[in-house]
C-alpha cells in the first residue's frame, strides 16, 4: 500500500488504463445503438427507383408519382410554357441552376433531359412542404407577370415552371431535380440514372 | 450504529404510529428528509402570486405522467393505426377523451408555468449567484420539455404532426456538410415514416421522462442547497434567532403547502374548465389540420407550430438565407433557446429584484416580454397575415419585417444586458423582506 500522502504512481497509471479502456468499450458500445437509428434494410427497399409512364401525358398536363413517399411531378411543357420559363431569367434567384440541386445532364435552361418534359421532386427546399400548381392563367393571384409555376402555401416561396425559385422568398434554392433516365420514350425511371445503376 | 443514535419518533398521538416510524427511521432517513425538505427548510415569508408556478409545473408534470401512462395503454405507435388508435381513445375507450384531453392540455400547461416560472426569476433575479447552477438545470428542464412535445406532437399521426416534425427534422438539413445524413437518421427513412413515429414514440414516453425526472430532482436538491430566492431579491439569512433560523423564513411545509394548495385548486378550476369547455382553445392546443391523418402527399395551407414553440418559429422564418442556405435562420433559432443558459453571467446588476433596478432594466424587460409576445402570435400567422408594405420598402411582408426587428430585439435584450444592468441606477436594497 502506498502512504496517505504519496500517490503510488503504479496504481494510478492502471487506474488511468482501465478507465480509458472502459471508456473505449463504452464508446464502441454506443455504435449498435446508434447504427439501429440508419434506415433499415426494409426502409432502403422502399427507397428503389420508381418507374413513371407519360405515354397518356399530354401537353401542358402535370402527373405527380410517389418515389420515396415524396411527390415526384412530371410536366410535359408546353412551347408558351418553355418560352415562359425563359422570361423568368431575370425574376429567380438562380437562372443557371450554379447550386447542384439537379444532376449535371439536368443543369441546362429548362433543368431537364428533354427540354419538354420537366421531373422535379415537389417538396418546397424551405421547409419541406409541398408547393401548388399555379398556371399562368392565376394571374389574379400571382402577379400579372406570372409565367405558370408553384407556390408553396407554408412560406409563399415561388418557383417557375422549371422549378427555379424566385428572388426575395424564404426558400433557398431550386427544387430538386432527382436522377432519372429515360427507359425508353415514354418511360422514366425516377431515383436511378445510368451512372448510379 | 446510525440507528442508536436517532432519537425515538414521539408526538404523533399513537403509540403504534410512533413505533412504527421508529422503526422506519431507523432504517431510512425518514425524518431528517422529512424535516430538511418541508417542516425545516425555511422559504422567505414574502412569496407571492409568481411563487405558484413552480410547484404547478409539478403538478402538471404528475398530470402527465399518469395521464400519458393510460394513453399508452390504447396508443398504437405505428404509422398505419396511429391516427385510428387516437380516434379510438377519443371515442371508444371509457374515460378516454378526458384522459387525452387532459394529457393534450397538460402539455400547454406545463408551458404556461414553465414561462411564467421562468418570467419570475427574470423579475426577481432568481437565476443570480448562488443559484446560477438551479437556473441552468432548470433551463435543461426547458430544453427536454421542448423535446417531449416536440416528439410527442408526431403521435397522433395527423397533417400537422407530420409536416410540424418534417419542417423541424428538415431545419437538420440546413446543417452544412452532415446535415442530410443527419436528418436521414433523425427519420430512419427517407422521409418521416413508420421508423421515425417509433423512435419518437419511445423517446417520448420513455428516455425524455426519465432524463426530466432526473433534472427536476437536480433542480430542488439545487434550490434546497441555496435557499429559495424572494421578490426583495435579498438573502434571508443574513439575520437569524437565536436558533439558526432566518428571521425572515417560514417552514415550507404547512405555510408554504398550504399557500400551493391554493394555487392548485385554482389552477385546477382553470384546467377543467378548459378539459371540459375548450379542449382545442380556438386551435391553439390542438390544431384543426391534426384531425387529418398524416399524407406525406398533400401539404396543409398553413403550417404553424404549436404555440409555444411559436416565438422561436418566427425568428427561425424572419431571418433570410444566406449563400442559398437557410442555416442561418436555424443557428438563430437554437441560440435563441440556447443563450438562456447565460442570463446567470449576463446579469451584472447591482440588485436582484426588479423593485430595486433602475430604469433601464425595466424597460429592457418590458421590451423583451413585449417582443416575445410578437413573434409568438407572428409565429401562428402565415407571413402574409400583415399584408405588405408598400413600393419604397420592395413589397416586403410587414409581418417579416416586423418578426426581424423583434428578433433583434430579442438578442439585444442579452447581449446587452451586462452593460444596462450595470449603468442601472439602483435603489438600496432593504435589509429585511418587504410585502
Amino acid at each position: 500500500m502506498s502512504d496517505d500522502k504519496q500517490v503510488n504512481k503504479n496504481r494510478r497509471n492502471l487506474v488511468i488504463a482501465t478507465c480509458a479502456a472502459g471508456g473505449a468499450a463504452g464508446v464502441a458500445a454506443a455504435v449498435p445503438f446508434a447504427a439501429s437509428w440508419l434506415p433499415s434494410e426494409r426502409a432502403k427497399a422502399g427507397g428503389a427507383p420508381v418507374v413513371a409512364d407519360i405515354s397518356t401525358l399530354e401537353p401542358g398536363q402535370m402527373m405527380t408519382v410517389e418515389w420515396r413517399s415524396k411527390p415526384v411531378w412530371i410536366i410535359r411543357r408546353t412551347k408558351e410554357m418553355l418560352e415562359g420559363v425563359k422570361r423568368d431569367d431575370s425574376k429567380v434567384s438562380d437562372p443557371q441552376s450554379d447550386v447542384p440541386m439537379q444532376p449535371e445532364y439536368a443543369k441546362n435552361e429548362y433543368r431537364s433531359i428533354k427540354p419538354e418534359v420537366l421531373v422535379l421532386v415537389g417538396i418546397c427546399t424551405h421547409l419541406g412542404c409541398s408547393p401548388q400548381e399555379k398556371p399562368a392563367a392565376d394571374k389574379a393571384e400571382m402577379g400579372a407577370d406570372w409565367e405558370g409555376g408553384f407556390l408553396c402555401p407554408c412560406h409563399g416561396s415561388k418557383f417557375d415552371l422549371a422549378g427555379r425559385v424566385y428572388k426575395g422568398v424564404p426558400a433557398p434554392v431550386n427544387l430538386e431535380v432527382p436522377k432519372y433516365t429515360y427507359l425508353s420514350d415514354t418511360r422514366i425511371l425516377i431515383g436511378e440514372d445510368t451512372k448510379g445503376a | 450504529m446510525a440507528a442508536a443514535e436517532k432519537p425515538p419518533v414521539t408526538g404523533t398521538g399513537s403509540v403504534a404510529l410512533d413505533g412504527l416510524l421508529t422503526w422506519i427511521d431507523a432504517r431510512f432517513p425518514l425524518i431528517s428528509t422529512w424535516k430538511a425538505h418541508l417542516t425545516e427548510y425555511y422559504a422567505p415569508k414574502n412569496f407571492n402570486f409568481w411563487y405558484y408556478f413552480g410547484s404547478l409545473a409539478m403538478l402538471v408534470l404528475a398530470i402527465q405522467i399518469v395521464t400519458g401512462i393510460f394513453l399508452t395503454m390504447n396508443y398504437k405507435p405505428d404509422a398505419n393505426l396511429a391516427f385510428a388508435s387516437v380516434e379510438y381513445i377519443m371515442r371508444e375507450v371509457p374515460g378516454g377523451w378526458i384522459i387525452r384531453y387532459m394529457h393534450s392540455t397538460g402539455a400547454s400547461a406545463f408551458f404556461i408555468c414553465v414561462y411564467l416560472h421562468m418570467f419570475r426569476s427574470l423579475l426577481y433575479g432568481s437565476h443570480r449567484k448562488p443559484r446560477e447552477l438551479l437556473w441552468v438545470f432548470g433551463v435543461l428542464i426547458y430544453l427536454c420539455l421542448m423535446g417531449e412535445a416536440f416528439f410527442g406532437y408526431l403521435l397522433p399521426w395527423g397533417q400537422m404532426s407530420y409536416w410540424g416534425a418534417q419542417v423541424i427534422i428538415n431545419l437538420f438539413s440546413a446543417i452544412p456538410f452532415i446535415g442530410p445524413d443527419l436528418s436521414l437518421w433523425i427519420r430512419g427513412d427517407y422521409v418521416i415514416a413508420d421508423a421515425t413515429l417509433n423512435r419518437f414514440f419511445a423517446l417520448h414516453v420513455i428516455a425524455i421522462p426519465l432524463v426530466l425526472l432526473g433534472l427536476v430532482m437536480a433542480h430542488l436538491l439545487a434550490l434546497h442547497e441555496v435557499g429559495s430566492n424572494n421578490p426583495d431579491g435579498i438573502d434571508i439569512n443574513k439575520h437569524k434567532d437565536a436558533n439558526g433560523v432566518p428571521l425572515d423564513g417560514i417552514p415550507f411545509h404547512p405555510y408554504y403547502t398550504v399557500k400551493d394548495i391554493l394555487g392548485v385548486v385554482v389552477f385546477l378550476i382553470v384546467f377543467a374548465i378548459i378539459v371540459f369547455f375548450a379542449p382545442e382553445m380556438g386551435g391553439y392546443f390542438l390544431e384543426a389540420n391534426n384531425f387529418i391523418p398524416a399524407n406525406p402527399l398533400q401539404t396543409p395551407p398553413h403550417i404553424a407550430p404549436v404555440w409555444y414553440f411559436t416565438p422561436y418559429y418566427s425568428i427561425l422564418r424572419g431571418v433570410p438565407p444566406l449563400f442559398h442556405s437557410q442555416f442561418p435562420g436555424v443557428v438563430a433559432m437554437g441560440l435563441s433557446v440556447m443563450i438562456l443558459f447565460a442570463l446567470p453571467w449576463l446579469d451584472r446588476g447591482a440588485v436582484k429584484s426588479i423593485r430595486y433596478r433602475g430604469t433601464h432594466f425595466k424597460v429592457a424587460l418590458t421590451a423583451f416580454v413585449i417582443v416575445f409576445l410578437i413573434l409568438g402570435y407572428l409565429g401562428t400567422e402565415p407571413i402574409t397575415v400583415w399584408g405588405q408594405f408598400g413600393g419604397w420598402l420592395g413589397h416586403a411582408d410587414r409581418a417579416t419585417v416586423v418578426a426581424r426587428i423583434c428578433t433583434v430585439i430579442y438578442f439585444l435584450f442579452f447581449i446587452l444586458m451586462p452593460w444596462y444592468t450595470k449603468v442601472d441606477k439602483t435603489k438600496p436594497e432593504p435589509e429585511r423582506v418587504t410585502h
